[in-house]
């Protein structure tokens, strides 16, 4: 077990860091622990553990707001949102299962420490689209804050946006504002069945180019279609309808008109959509768990072209689309390169790929993360320093070095 | 009131003549403008408050010619101020004596509509309304909506992340972004974003929206484009008092509605609006609410009965929910007016821009009247209401001696309120060099050093729109500086395992 501290308020993660900036001793950032494999390996002897700044601090459904330590467990606020038919609109999928640590444990500081997003994503936004606020202590031990509580926020830069996605690289939260959304009153998927990657990715443009206010488009080709609970032993492409209980009704008829044109289609319920689209949004069930894991972002469009690259130079490829066909799931024979030059070859210019699935020499050898040409990756490096100056935060969980 | 801009240096003053002849050499003449009269058009933007006329005004073209002017000023110690359409509210594009304005309006083309990706690739001359129509006869929009569409670019909102009345629902421009080219003060290019979501590493594309031309020179943009609703109707309520027109707006959130755009307007604003464009708005109202639902006609007729019925609970005195789209419109002219109606009442004006928590708003118009009447001073007052971005309209007339600096005050006093209630000194029309003495009320210390740092990373030099958003600039050696306490922990209780 590694050694640590573990602050219970904003003074004693303060009193932590300038601790640590003093003796000039790496930390290893982390809440419960669910995500630990998600990136490269740590290379810090010592952990803070945030898991004790929990707690919703302010919860106002009528402001459409919460704030709450980055420890408070997301099962805790979702619980709480659900009494009052709120909801984080930006569905955050839970990665435990897929990055070897728990599945339901994971917190609020980590998802926006990772802008985790899931099907709504297409619709809502990511994590960074509903970060209103946060404080945090940067690697100079600095404690500041930035954005607010309210929606429409333009004072002073935008930092929510740089801690979203950051991996507790540039400092750490001691507290997160969210905005929150009702939930919606209904919800239907429609299935159109049996279609190759091609012609399910041009149905999913088609739905979401739509007036039909969709809120989720996914294509699962047969393999891993078979795995879902919905299985109906063909390939499925699936399109999310939210809202009030009549639009549902009524956009579910107008989607099902449009997709029969091109196949057979098949109707989920609340429930079996509700099952489904959890599948999509957490992988675990959908992929083998053997697999090496590449989680790709595309232009949508671009989707079936990059998959078909990769199926010519790639043995056993097992794979699925969300967003539209936009975001790729790839599980792939575990090897020590993890097929990252052909991967990233076949992504080429049409988004970036991330390995979020392999053991840790594998992590530790292979770019991680999308590898940027060389002005913007010194420029993000002068962003980091300007947070982390000695490379305190969690050395190495993005790129090799501080 | 005297506005402190950063000491003119005399070696980029100097260097005047020089810049010229350098930028002449791979600009076309009518590129680079130096001559009096012609700088007048750039010495203000719509924030009309302070002027002053910039060193040159380069007018480029293409990313490599943003690139090589920002390295020759580099070089030469000149700032650049970059600008669009001219249309910020508070002053993020007023001139530098010593300080180039850098236009951008020769940026102007739709490089691209892609349907099949829902995107359009655009340069950011290109204005805000343009892309919209660029993609109508497909049915789409681009859904941000400033009130300045029609002349703002696509570049200028980006810069201040923009707004408009449907964000509640579609987001501000930052939600609907999905790539930028950006030119850094080095003449370094970089491409964050394409037409995939999330960026890969630091969500860089993310700070640069909203930062006011501060940290990089946007040469293109790539947005979302969003199917058009297909249909909207609007709700017009009149209510005796701001209480209750505040306590409709939250009934209509906790019931889980959220409308395409929830409209205030107060008893001033409503009979100036009324008296320019005969809207039909009720004059016996203390305030109204225009609540706009959109979605499919089924759903859209669902909403309208409940929020008719939420509207009565709340004691509305007057209702009407539009039955044809002529009288949809009509609903809106008043609100869209407003600005030009309050400029009818009044020899001028100014517009404030912060944001509250909805509940405050009862609380924040009555003290409001407090200073309106503390000042001597009319406001007149319209709210997107949905997400509590307030626009006070203070009426003055700058010919009376001391009521712009007074019509200032009560502007600044205002704006404490907002803060003071848990809101934001600006939701949309941005800092610049109109709140920025005020940014302290806000931020501490630690807080504008932390964002002056992420200046540094991007425009080391600080020559890249300066004086601007930060009251006070600091040097990034001197910001880079770390303080190291000591090595024990001040907290010996501190949980260690």
């Amino acid at each position: 077990m590694a050694q640590g501290l573990r602050p219970r308020d904003e003074g004693e993660l303060q009193a932590a860091l300038a601790w640590a900036l003093a003796e000039g001793q790496p930390l290893a950032l982390r809440g419960q622990g669910s995500k630990l494999g998600f990136g490269r390996p740590v290379a810090a002897g010592q952990v803070l553990d945030l898991s004790g700044l929990a707690g919703i601090v302010v919860y106002e459904p009528e402001e459409l707001v919460l704030t709450a330590g980055p420890g408070t467990p997301l099962s805790e606020i979702e619980g709480l949102l659900s009494q009052h038919r709120q909801q984080l609109a930006f569905e955050p999928a839970d990665y435990g299962a897929i990055s070897g640590g728990p599945a339901g444990r994971q917190t609020l500081g980590g998802v926006i420490a990772c802008n985790i997003s899931g099907p709504r994503r297409v619709k809502a936004g990511a994590a960074r689209d509903h970060l209103l606020g946060f404080k945090a202590v940067s690697g100079r031990a600095e404690a500041f804050k930035s954005g607010g509580r309210v929606v429409k926020n333009v004072t002073g830069y935008d930092l929510s946006k740089l801690m979203a996605g950051s991996h507790g690289t540039l400092a750490a939260l001691s507290e997160v504002t969210l905005k929150v959304l009702p939930a919606p009153e209904a919800t239907a998927t429609v299935l159109l069945l049996g279609q190759d990657d091609r012609a399910a990715i041009a149905a999913l443009a088609q739905a979401a180019g739509s007036p039909h206010e969709v809120s989720g488009l996914a294509h699962l080709p047969a393999a891993a279609a078979a795995r879902s609970q919905a299985a109906q032993g063909r390939a499925m492409t699936a399109v999310r309808l939210e809202g009030p209980t009549p639009s549902v009704r009524h956009r579910a008829d107008e989607l099902v008109k449009l997709l029969a044109r091109q196949g057979a289609t098949l109707l989920l319920d609340a429930q079996a959509s509700f099952g489904f689209w959890q599948e999509v949004r957490d992988v675990q069930s959908l992929l083998p768990a053997d697999r090496q894991l590449w989680r790709l972002s595309l232009a949508p469009g671009a989707g079936p072209a990059v998959v078909a690259e990769l199926a010519r130079r790639l043995p056993a490829l097992d794979y699925y689309y969300d967003w539209a066909g936009g975001l790729v799931w790839l599980a792939l024979p575990p090897t020590e390169d993890a097929w990252h030059p052909a991967v990233r070859g076949a992504v080429a210019s049409a988004g970036h790929a991330t390995l979020l699935r392999a053991e840790a020499g594998v992590r530790a050898a292979v770019p991680v993360f999308q590898p940027q040409p060389p002005a913007l990756a010194a420029l993000s490096q002068r962003v980091k320093a300007s947070f982390d100056p000695k490379g305190l935060l969690n050395p190495g969980r993005m790129h090799p070095g501080p | 009131m005297p506005l402190a801009m950063p000491e003119p240096e005399s070696r980029a003053l100097v260097n005047r003549g020089a810049l010229a002849d350098a930028l002449r050499r791979f600009l076309p003449a009518a590129a680079v403008i130096d001559d009096a009269p012609s700088l007048r058009a750039y010495e203000s933007d719509a924030f009309t408050l302070y002027r002053q006329p910039p060193m040159l005004a380069v007018l480029p073209q293409t990313t490599a010619q943003v690139a090589r002017i920002l390295r020759l000023c580099g070089e030469l110690g000149v700032k650049v101020v970059p600008r669009g359409a001219g249309t910020s509210l508070s002053g993020g594009a007023l001139p530098l004596a010593d300080g180039i304005i850098l236009g951008m309006a020769r940026f102007n083309r739709v490089l691209e509509v892609d349907y099949a990706n829902r995107c359009a690739v655009v340069q950011p001359g290109v204005t805000n309304l343009a892309i919209s129509q660029a993609v109508a006869a497909a049915g789409f929009h681009y859904a941000p909506d400033p009130s300045s569409q029609i002349a703002c670019t696509i570049g200028g909102n980006v810069a201040e992340n923009s707004g408009g009345v449907h964000c509640l629902k579609y987001g501000l421009t930052t939600n609907n972004l999905l790539g930028l080219e950006v030119v850094l003060m080095s003449g370094d290019v970089v491409r964050l974003g394409g037409k995939h979501l999330d960026p890969e590493g630091y969500d860089l594309m993310g700070v640069l929206t909203g930062s006011e031309g501060l940290l990089g020179v946007v040469t293109e943009v790539t947005v979302r484009i969003l199917p058009r609703p297909a249909s909207a109707r609007a709700l017009l309520i009149g209510f005796a008092g701001n209480e209750a027109a505040g306590d409709c707006v939250a009934r209509i959130i906790a019931a889980g509605i959220v409308p395409g755009g929830l409209e205030m307007m107060d008893r001033p604003a409503i009979h100036a609006a009324e008296a320019f464009c005969q809207a039909g708005y009720p004059l016996d109202a203390e305030a109204i609410l225009i609540c706009e639902l959109d979605g499919p006609p089924v759903e859209v007729d669902d909403l309208v009965v409940r929020v008719e019925a939420i509207a009565r609970a709340a004691g509305a005195v007057s209702l009407k929910a539009s039955a044809s789209e002529e009288e949809r419109l009509r609903f809106w002219a008043g609100r869209k007016a407003a600005f030009p109606a309050v400029g009818r009442i009044s020899p001028d004006y100014i517009c404030m821009d912060g944001t509250i928590p909805r509940k405050a708003l009862p609380q924040v118009l009555a003290r409001m009247a407090e200073l309106s009447a503390k000042h001597g001073l009319r406001v007149a007052n319209v709210f997107h209401a949905g997400d509590g971005n307030l626009h006070p309209l203070i009426l003055f007339d700058a010919n009376e001696p001391g009521e712009a600096e007074r019509a200032e005050a009560l502007g600044a006093d205002i704006l404490r309120l907002c803060v003071e209630v848990g809101g934001v000194l600006t939701g949309e029309h941005g800092v610049g060099v109109e709140k920025r003495d005020l940014m302290g009320t806000m931020f501490n210390e630690h807080d504008l050093d932390q964002q002056m740092r992420v200046k540094c990373a991007f425009d080391p030099d600080g020559r890249l729109n300066p004086g601007k958003v930060f009251p006070q600039l600091r040097r990034c050696a001197e910001l880079g500086r770390l303080h190291v306490s000591g090595g024990r922990l001040p907290f010996p209780d501190l949980p260690r395992f």
